[in-house]
């Protein structure tokens, strides 16, 4: 008899603001936090818009003894803390975190509560590293070398032997790198709320957040733990960053625009393009008996999970576009089966539909593919236009919010500048109530990979 | 009842020789990797030394490797590797596989930064006198200077995309990035998928190079590394008194993980059986791993008792039922003490007849690739019997007191060969991996 796995809890800290509840309300009444950009200056880039997290510090979701380690935290890592938090919060679980005000009693014992928080690569500082580098060029360097790679020299970069210089490496922080690792994010989330359990940090892009949700859905399944923090989070609003996803052909080119809602425009092939964002989700999975057990609230069961990689090309350039993706087909089907339904009982979808044309035409076919002639009326849950790419942390805020859909029996407003094709239900609308059952929830990745939730409501 | 996993093919490309065979070779014979690096100039760094596998050429394992131009060498090593695993387990041969049934779950790392692109970058856009780097300097210099497929083949899941243009592997695809412990994670995962039903086969493993400036800078200033300049060759140094940190390796191993029922309907020779898997978290520190080892023997243990091995009772013949330990083993002062408390924490009285060596004395430290290579080190040592040293273990640490089987290969045949074996892997931040593999008796 396999074990149920429910969510109890959701963190989430978007450009729509820290905590699940006023993004929630955020979408629910239609606004947008794509705008320009203050953290950092795109002027060399195209794209010059995007979404970005106001107000937020991570200092205010981690045990006082720990902010020592804020200074070995990268953005996406600090994300990934406050997201945590809050989620721990809203499923009112007691952790290790909370030693410091006297609850030593945790609700679950640490060796149970695994951890699975997808992440980007993430760029390190780049002003950081250019003030190391910039102690390693020799005097004397030619116009030759500096054209070629500023001056930088390996020899001056290292600290051995008699090469005269500043320092080069050694003006780096001995804990550099642990600032930029992907699994930082895991970690540092287990250090503060003590989880021992299975703990993986999944690195697929897009499809990181919605994999982790659906491989910690699987280890409670199995009896390796009775809870689990599963997620992302990511921050690419740094130089390093945009040149990337500029260059994978994903942000739009803003020219004049300085509304970023009007940018983002779902299954439009007219869209430029979608904006970089920054932000992620930790929702709370527990054994479905064991959050009964201690009256947790339940926003909804994890019903089926499903994963499959797409046949070439998968990655960019596409030269000759990309408007077939059979993984995400695949990964649907597999999530359907799991779930043990069939399309037909899927209530309303939370596709990536990030606003990217050669990317969404892919989703789109998917979707026809496997609801047919029904997806005309299946409301979709667009997100982008709302807040942007968040990559990694992109999909347990998808995961979010189709599970407070389920709870609420509503589905928030959705913007929408331009024209969808009219057989997805893509266009701009007020929030308003539906009765759901089921919700499916996707997401793609550059590289092909696909995963598809099927979420069902609390029972 | 749960579906049995087997490995039907393993592929290796390692500082210690392309293939299984080679490495295998090389690695009884107590042969090593170890050299100046010679991707960059790294002459002037602390440590100014690796195990960098020579003499690679994509071409040699990809019939048509022109596909896969511009794929970073962390990809290149995973082509060949998942090539030569494809074909010892003769799916390339099957008929009628269905692809959405095939899988694959990889730690496989990062590419190699381009460091003098990033420099320019870098140095066009900062100002010394104040400081300062300019976001649309660094824009403009880095736009004019890179393209879409240098920097997507960065992507760490760019290595899945090369993968599915050369084999047919169209079900649950995933990477992870758990530091060294990534391949025997996801191995590890890769078999759970397949016990769910969600797959009948996975390509499971990992493939890493940080042999270039800026990886071997960041273990530099964290002074994990060996510095021993002036004796690369026995820089690394696990168990022994006088180690004093890693030697950066890099390479990939992948295996070929199938449900046992499938493996036997096309008449595959299973290699090993996948017995157990455990996954942990320290949840201790960043830097440092927990004193006890708690989640290590954590890990161990989930792996032991999957595999319905009691570590603490002998087996019929009165040895330990676990006949080999593929040490994490890395060589630093803190990693080798404390996984010997935890080998003994685990085995009790039993832990000093376990066998337990770090082939990294011989290969380096592969990163996320290591724990799948040693993986398959597990897997020989059962088909022959013979286990690999850890070599250059010279001067004896009194808190390292078990049988690490020092300085040369050891021929247990006599004492009954090698049923099972455990291998660890553990990563920066706390992240445990065991898995537990049983020979295959058909």
């Amino acid at each position: 008899m396999s074990r149920k796995v429910v969510i109890t809890g959701l963190g989430t800290v978007t450009p729509l603001g820290t905590g699940f509840y006023p993004l929630w309300e955020a979408l629910v009444a239609g606004k947008s936090a794509l705008g320009p950009l203050t953290s950092l200056d795109p002027a060399g880039f195209p794209s010059r818009l995007g979404g970005e997290i106001k107000g937020f510090s991570a200092r205010d979701f981690m045990p006082k003894a720990y902010r020592k380690s804020l200074k070995v935290m990268a953005r996406d890592i600090e994300i990934a803390v406050g997201a945590a938090k809050l989620a721990v919060d809203d499923a009112n679980l007691v952790t290790r975190a909370h030693a410091e005000t006297g609850q030593t009693q945790t609700t679950y014992p640490s060796e149970r509560v695994g951890c699975q928080i997808g992440a980007g690569l993430i760029a390190a500082e780049a002003g950081e590293l250019a003030a190391a580098m910039a102690t390693a060029v020799p005097a004397g360097v030619t116009d030759a070398d500096r054209a070629f790679n500023g001056g930088f020299s390996l020899k001056a970069w290292g600290t051995q032997g008699d090469t005269p210089g500043s320092g080069g490496m050694n003006n780096l922080p001995p804990l550099w790198m642990l600032k930029y690792l992907p699994n930082m994010l895991a970690c540092h989330v287990t250090i503060i709320h003590g989880n021992e359990g299975p703990s993986n940090t999944i690195t697929c892009a897009e499809a990181s957040g919605l994999l982790c949700i659906g491989e910690g859905s699987r280890v409670i399944e199995r009896g390796a733990a009775d809870a689990t923090f599963a997620g992302g989070a990511d921050s690419k609003l740094n130089v390093v960053g945009f040149l990337r996803w500029t260059q994978a052909g994903d942000l739009a080119d803003t020219g004049a625009e300085t509304d970023g809602s009007r940018i983002v425009r779902p299954y439009d092939p007219q869209s430029p393009g979608t904006l970089m964002s920054e932000g992620g989700g930790i929702l709370i999975l527990e054994e479905a008996s064991s959050a009964a057990a201690r009256g947790a609230r339940v926003y909804a069961e994890i019903a089926g999970f499903g994963a499959a990689q797409s046949s070439p090309p998968v990655l960019p350039p596409y030269p000759n576009g990309r408007d077939r993706n059979d993984g995400l087909e695949r990964a649907i089907a597999a999530a359907l089966r799991d779930a043990g339904i069939g399309a037909e009982a899927i209530d309303a979808i939370v596709p990536q539909a990030k606003g990217a044309p050669a990317f969404d035409a892919g989703e789109a076919q998917a979707l026809r593919r496997v609801f047919g002639a029904r997806l005309s009326r299946l409301p979709l849950v667009t997100l982008a236009p709302a807040m942007g790419d968040l990559y990694a942390g992109y999909g347990a805020v998808q995961a979010g919010v189709a599970a407070m859909c389920l709870r609420e029996q509503r589905v928030p407003a959705r913007i929408h500048a331009g024209r969808c094709p009219g057989d997805l239900r893509a266009e701009a609308g007020e929030s308003r109530e539906a009765t759901l059952n089921h919700v499916l929830v996707c997401a793609s990745s550059m590289g092909g990979q696909n995963a598809a939730l099927v979420l069902r409501k609390a029972s | 009842m749960a579906r049995r996993v087997v490995i039907t093919g393993m592929g290796w490309i390692t500082p210690l020789g392309l293939s299984v065979q080679e490495g295998w070779r090389r690695l009884l014979a107590g042969d090593h990797g170890f050299g100046p690096v010679t991707r960059f100039d790294a002459s002037t760094f602390a440590t100014n030394f690796a195990a960098e596998v020579k003499g690679f050429r994509l071409e040699d394992h990809i019939p048509d490797s022109a596909k896969h131009e511009g794929a970073e060498v962390s990809t290149r090593f995973a082509l060949a590797a998942a090539s030569q695993a494809w074909k010892q387990s003769g799916l390339d041969r099957a008929p009628a596989l269905d692809t959405s049934r095939v899988g694959m779950y990889l730690g496989a790392g990062e590419g190699s930064l381009d460091y003098q692109k990033l420099a320019y970058a870098n140095l066009s856009a900062y100002d010394s006198a104040s400081r300062k780097l300019s976001d649309a300097k660094w824009g403009a210099a880095a736009m004019s200077r890179s393209n879409p497929r240098a920097e997507v083949e960065q992507e760490p899941n760019a290595t899945l995309g090369h993968l599915a243009m050369e084999f047919p592997v169209r079900g649950p695809a995933f990477n992870c990035m758990t530091a060294c412990a990534a391949s025997t994670q996801a191995v590890g995962e890769a078999c759970e998928i397949i016990r769910h039903g969600d797959a009948d086969v996975m390509l499971g493993g990992g493939t890493h190079s940080m042999i270039h400036p800026l990886g071997m800078t960041g273990f530099v200033r964290l002074t994990a590394m060996s510095t021993r300049r002036d004796d690369p060759v026995h820089a690394s140094r696990p168990f022994s008194a006088d180690r004093d940190g890693f030697v950066m390796g890099e390479g990939a191993g992948i295996v070929v993980l199938e449900a046992l029922e499938h493996a036997l309907a096309r008449g595959a020779t299973p290699l090993a059986e996948i017995a157990g898997y455990g996954s942990s978290a320290d949840a201790f520190r960043i830097t440092d791993i927990h004193s006890d080892g708690k989640g290590a023997v954590a890990a161990m243990s989930q792996a032991c008792r999957q595999a319905g091995i009691n570590p603490r009772e002998p087996g019929e013949d009165g040895r330990p039922q676990v006949h080999y330990i593929s040490a994490h083993g890395t060589g630093t002062q803190e990693n080798d003490r404390i996984e010997t408390i935890a080998v003994k924490t685990l085995f009790g009285p039993l832990a000093g007849k376990v066998p337990f060596s770090s082939v990294k004395s011989q290969l380096g430290h592969l990163i996320q690739a290591a724990g799948a290579v040693e993986l398959i080190t597990c897997v020989q040592a059962m088909r022959t019997g013979i286990l690999p040293a850890t070599m250059n273990l010279s001067t004896p640490d009194p808190e390292c007191d078990l049988d690490y089987v020092p300085n040369a290969a050891r021929d247990v045949n006599a004492q009954g060969g090698v049923d099972v074996c455990l291998s660890n892997s553990f990563g920066f931040g706390g992240q445990n991996n065991t898995i537990c593999v049983r020979k295959w008796r058909g």
